[in-house]
């Protein structure tokens, strides 16, 4: 099997440096210009411009899930789940597959699994010694509609409970009033808060109300020192469409090409299929290059994701259309 | 993390080819006919042949001509409804073997099959069913007008099916036969329609098809019994059909070449603006009649934008145009892919700079890099000149009027796109802009809805929508105008009256001819009346300048321009008598009745001015897509002899009526009537240079007229030879020409219509819309 070679895997992924952030340009915010009916014609286009098949495409597959954060986000979580999670996250790929493939000897695991505050020590005892990084969502997840304060502590809580990642919430109020100083003096407290955690700034773009919007967002977030910027809450009427993929990886590349920090990006609600996230792939390495088709770089929230790709590998191996009953539920 | 070969099958095209045995009959009379030679028609992507296609000899021309002939009785009496059922069943038919027809046409012409599946085949599918729809609504929708009979119809290799279907589906949704020439490179996908055809049971000789090379399209140009010439191609081909047509009477429809702007602004959406570049010319491999090849940049964004593009440019992939991820696929042949390398050879050797893509082009096959030229001067050949290829050259402008400039310096005036994020900025310039379609923060958009057409050289008549009809459909022919019986001049006249020396009306003022010759100018009775000025080319020049500088007309109110209309009228009515009795006495037929018509028909033009409007066109896009009728520009009438007032009137106030400007040539035998009446339009507010008045000898003015190149438009009311003369020199710069023989009824009002439509050109303005 040819698909090791097609996943290029590096021995060593450069090292990255994170995005310390600048200060807050006004004039970059207000000139965003965002034309939605072109970038719906990209949005559709790009994802019938481009395509993988056969071994290629179980490789980007694999890649895809080393891109996961495998997320359970729900109020009847308990430790009992979370455990059933952490354990698919390890081997999130039935062994018998992956040696089939011929990947026996990559560590294929997903990027982080993301939970709620309470679950982080359940989650960071599970995935002890794996490598997995434990995400948390704060800040009022999901309407942030709580005091400035209680979100600063709380990010501070999950990074003393173990969480190497936080999500957190923008305050949309500030994107709809355009009180951009206002949304960059609270990221760049969160990311004071984080210290070494990665900081996931979420936009909630289903609620901005424009595209333009979305792309202002990002600029402030980026500037405010977000490691990613990530699409949504997964509980937005409308989640991660390539609309806003295509609008936030633009201006990633903008703040690069700006500042030469290189800002990650996480789709998140609504991912569901394999063919879906090799679309997501195809938007990153199209728009952004291979560096954001990594985890380092690029994420993809999502739970049920996971089950569609091994089914689509096991297609991939035998030609015959897979059931999930034959693959570990997360 | 690489794409990988992501190949469409090709099998069953193939094996299509092969069934029938690789050698493609011609489709006549319903039947599918062996050619008698064959010439290769080759994958231009590898090189290699893939069928032989039928030369169609000149007695298989007449056969099909015959047949189209002989089913059109039949054909053009079917109820719409019954015409409408086969356009709908075409269009099932092309829908349930799309990929069939999308394989065939990238095999054939080397398009991408992501182009020919998701853009070419649903186009063609949305073309017959709206047609499906303009055949049951004819008799309705055009219940003066009927077919025009037998067209012959030559498309080109770009877009195979596609143009077929342009050509086909209006053809036959307004009743007439067709007979259809597909280009020599690419006649597989019409051949497999014929197939279509005789499935759904088309009766025979409505379609035929005959392949083969220029000397075929030459033959159906030439022929006798063919009453409409269609033509999608280049300028050059376009010019030559146009002489050897000129005088036969043939209805003519070009669409012709072009090099139109994409224009960017500094508040545009830059992401999006090279996306739509990318769109606009490496579209089809820049084998587009309306390519967006002229790149115009405001300069402070200019370097930003530049950058954007090159890294967006080392992101295409070229390659296999059956691999589904392969944005640019193959060269149509490689005779043009030489005449784009020598194009790009010449834009270096003349200074510009070149800058293409990192990547390898594959080493077989017919292929060129997307290829982007800067510090380009508007003097570049490369700027001037259609490359048709992948080719784009990119200039800067410092302010919107620059950029309307610019976008306007070409013979050219097919398509334009702007981008910009401000509507009042980009509706001012998209009316600024001389080309058929204009696409706002879009490029490349089309649908069956909308009319596609140039102006200038792109050439006339539109294809898609309404306004595309009318190209298909004739005027029924009216009753014959009402016999006038000849009266006698009242006796008398004014007693000691002073010499008066009519003169030509040139900018508001009256002007002495150059020539220093007058012509004498009798009554009816053989009596000398006067002495009118002999204008000359010159006079002509004259005259046409001041058109040109009155251009503003044409952006003014159409209240304002009812308004002078009227007031012509009011100054006209008030001197009735003296204008009856002047009309009499030359024309020897009672004036007073001709002036009262006048009267009414200006009154007529003057209501039209402010109602002849333009729709909102039903597309699919979110937004809308406005048709808006625009002065043809500058407009020489040659004006019938016979009601010498009317048909003064009837042509040049229907065309101001309109907002062009004019030089008209009144009557040569009756001039007498006209040079009194500049008096009544220097006293109605007519801004100078609006009409100009230019007496003379028709025939030698006439030529003038046609052979101006600042002549936009040509109208001609006389004789067959005169007819012949001005649809040959109009080829001078593809003007359109409205030429007549026979004596039209000036006195029904019914053809008004047709006068204000003859007057205009569609304008499509695509705007999309949502924030």
């Amino acid at each position: 099997m040819t698909t090791t070679k097609r996943l290029g895997v590096e021995a060593s992924p450069r090292e990255h440096e994170r995005n310390p952030g600048t200060t807050l340009d006004l004039g970059w915010v207000q000139e965003a210009r965002i034309n939605k009916s072109a970038v719906e014609r990209r949005a559709a286009t790009l994802i019938t411009r481009r395509t993988v098949k056969k071994d290629w495409q179980a490789a980007w597959l694999l890649r895809a899930i080393t891109c996961i954060d495998l997320t359970t986000l729900a109020g009847d979580d308990t430790p009992s789940n979370v455990q059933r999670l952490c354990a698919k996250a390890r081997q999130p790929v039935r062994a018998d597959l992956l040696e089939a493939i011929g990947v026996a000897n990559l560590p294929v695991k997903v990027g982080a699994v993301c939970v709620y505050h309470n679950l982080i020590p359940a989650a960071v005892e599970a995935l002890r010694g794996s490598g997995i990084p434990v995400a948390a969502v704060s800040t009022g997840f999901p309407a942030a509609q709580n005091p400035l304060r209680l979100k600063i502590e709380e990010i501070k809580e999950s990074v003393a409970a173990g969480a190497a990642e936080i999500d957190v919430v923008i305050s949309r109020a500030h994107v709809l009033r355009g009180e951009w100083s206002a949304l960059y003096d609270e990221v760049a407290a969160f990311r004071e808060a984080c210290g070494t955690a990665h900081l996931k700034v979420i936009l909630a773009t289903g609620e901005l109300g424009t595209l333009r919007h979305v792309s202002q967002a990002s600029r402030v977030s980026m500037m405010a020192g977000a490691d990613f910027i990530k699409t949504s809450t997964g509980k937005e009427s409308v989640n991660a469409t390539l609309q806003f993929g295509l609008v936030m990886t633009r201006d990633i590349r903008e703040y690069r090409d700006r500042t030469g920090y290189e800002v990650g990006f996480k789709p998140a609600g609504g991912i569901r299929t394999a063919k879906g996230a090799l679309d997501w792939l195809i938007l990153m390495k199209e728009e952004l290059g291979l560096s954001w088709t990594r985890s380092i770089l690029f994420r993809i929230g999502a739970s049920a994701l996971l089950t569609d790709i091994e089914r689509q590998l096991s297609h991939h191996l035998t030609g015959r259309y897979a059931s999930d009953r034959y693959h570990p539920m997360p | 993390m690489d794409y990988g070969p992501a190949p469409e099958a090709d099998a069953p095209a193939r094996g299509w080819i092969t069934a029938h045995e690789g050698k493609m009959p011609l489709f006549i009379n319903g039947q599918f006919v062996p050619g008698s030679a064959h010439f290769e028609s080759i994958n231009p992507a590898d090189g290699k042949p893939l069928a032989q296609i039928s030369q169609a000899t000149s007695a298989q021309v007449d056969a099909a001509v015959s047949a189209a002939r002989a089913a059109f009785e039949g054909w053009s009496a079917l109820s719409g409804h019954a015409r409408a059922r086969y356009l709908y069943a075409l269009a099932r038919g092309i829908q349930r073997h799309s990929r069939l027809f999308a394989v065939l046409e990238t095999l054939d012409n080397g398009k991408s099959i992501r182009e020919t599946r998701d853009i070419d085949i649903p186009l063609v599918a949305r073309h017959f069913y709206h047609h499906a729809g303009w055949a049951q609504l004819r008799d309705t929708e055009f219940p003066d007008h009927g077919p025009v009979g037998v067209v012959g119809q030559i498309i080109p290799w770009n877009f195979p099916l596609l143009m077929l279907a342009w050509k086909i589906a209006p053809a036959l949704a307004m009743g007439n036969t067709v007979v259809l020439k597909p280009a020599e490179f690419t006649s597989l996908t019409a051949i497999r329609f014929g197939e279509l055809c005789a499935d759904v049971g088309l009766p025979p000789g409505v379609v035929n098809i005959i392949t083969g090379d220029g000397k075929v399209g030459a033959m159906l140009t030439g022929h006798p019994d063919i009453n409409k010439i269609a033509f999608t191609g280049s300028t050059e081909v376009g010019r030559i059909i146009r002489g050897v047509t000129a005088g036969s009477g043939k209805k003519l429809s070009l669409e012709l070449g072009g090099k139109s702007p994409f224009m960017v602004f500094e508040d545009a959406d830059l992401d999006s603006a090279v996306e739509g570049v990318v769109d606009a010319i490496w579209f089809n491999q820049g084998q587009v009649c309306c390519a967006g090849s002229r790149l115009l940049l405001q300069e402070n964004i200019a370097e930003r934008m530049l950058t954007k593009l090159r890294a967006r440019m080392e992101t295409l992939r070229m390659g296999d145009p059956l691999d589904k991820a392969v944005d640019i696929g193959a060269i149509i042949a490689p005779v043009q892919l030489e005449k784009i390398s020598k194009l790009v050879e010449q834009g270096v050797m003349e200074g510009a700079q070149c800058w293409q893509p990192s990547w390898a082009v594959p080493k077989q096959g017919c292929f060129f890099p997307p290829t982007l030229f800067t510090n380009v001067s508007p003097a570049a050949t490369i700027a001037q000149v259609e490359i048709f290829g992948p080719v784009l050259v990119s200039m800067t402008f410092r302010t919107p009027d620059e950029a309307v400039a610019l976008a306007n310096n070409t013979p050219y005036g097919l398509a334009a796109s702007i981008w910009s994020d401000n509507l009042n900025l980009s509706l001012d310039v998209a009316r600024k802009v001389k080309a058929g379609t204009v696409w706002i923060n879009s490029t490349n958009l089309f649908d069956a809805s909308s009319g596609f057409g140039g102006y200038r050289e792109s050439g006339y008549g539109r294809e898609g929508g309404k306004e595309g009809l009318y190209e298909y459909l004739k005027l029924k022919a009216a009753p014959p105008p009402p016999e006038r019986t000849p009266v006698k001049p009242s006796a008398g006249g004014v007693a000691f009256a002073i010499d008066r020396t009519p003169k030509l009306y040139i900018e508001g003022k009256q002007a002495r001819p150059d020539s220093g010759y007058s012509i004498a100018i009798q009554g009816a009775d053989g009596r000398l009346l006067g002495e009118v000025g002999e204008g000359n080319r010159k006079d002509i020049r004259n005259a046409v300048e001041a058109a040109l500088k009155a251009a503003g007309w044409g952006f003014s109110h159409g209240h304002n321009r009812a308004q002078i209309l009227y007031y012509i009228a009011e100054n006209l009515a008030a001197r009735a008598d003296e204008f009856g009795d002047r009309l009499t006495r030359l024309t020897g037929f009672e004036g007073r009745e001709e002036v009262a018509q006048s009267v009414e028909r200006l009154f007529a033009y003057a209501a039209w001015a402010d109602k002849y409007e333009g729709v909102v066109h039903s597309t699919p896009l979110r937004g809308v897509v406005m048709a808006i009728p625009e002065p043809i520009g500058v407009m020489g009438l040659i004006c019938p002899d016979e009601y010498p007032l009317l048909g003064f009137v009837t042509t040049v106030m229907a065309a101001v009526a309109m907002g062009n400007t004019v030089v008209a040539v009144p009557s040569e035998r009756y001039p007498l009537v006209i040079t009194d009446f500049y008096q009544v339009l220097d006293t109605s507010d007519v801004p100078a240079g609006v009409i100009n008045i230019i007496t003379g000898k028709r025939e030698s003015l006439a030529k003038v007229l046609a052979e101006h190149e600042n002549v936009d438009g040509l109208w001609y009311f006389g004789d067959v030879e005169g007819v012949k003369q001005i649809e040959a020199a109009s080829v001078s710069n593809m003007k359109q020409t409205w030429a007549e023989s026979t004596p039209q009824n000036w006195v029904n009002p019914r053809s008004e219509r047709e006068f204000l439509r003859r007057a205009t050109q569609i304008k499509n303005i695509w705007t999309p819309y949502g924030e």
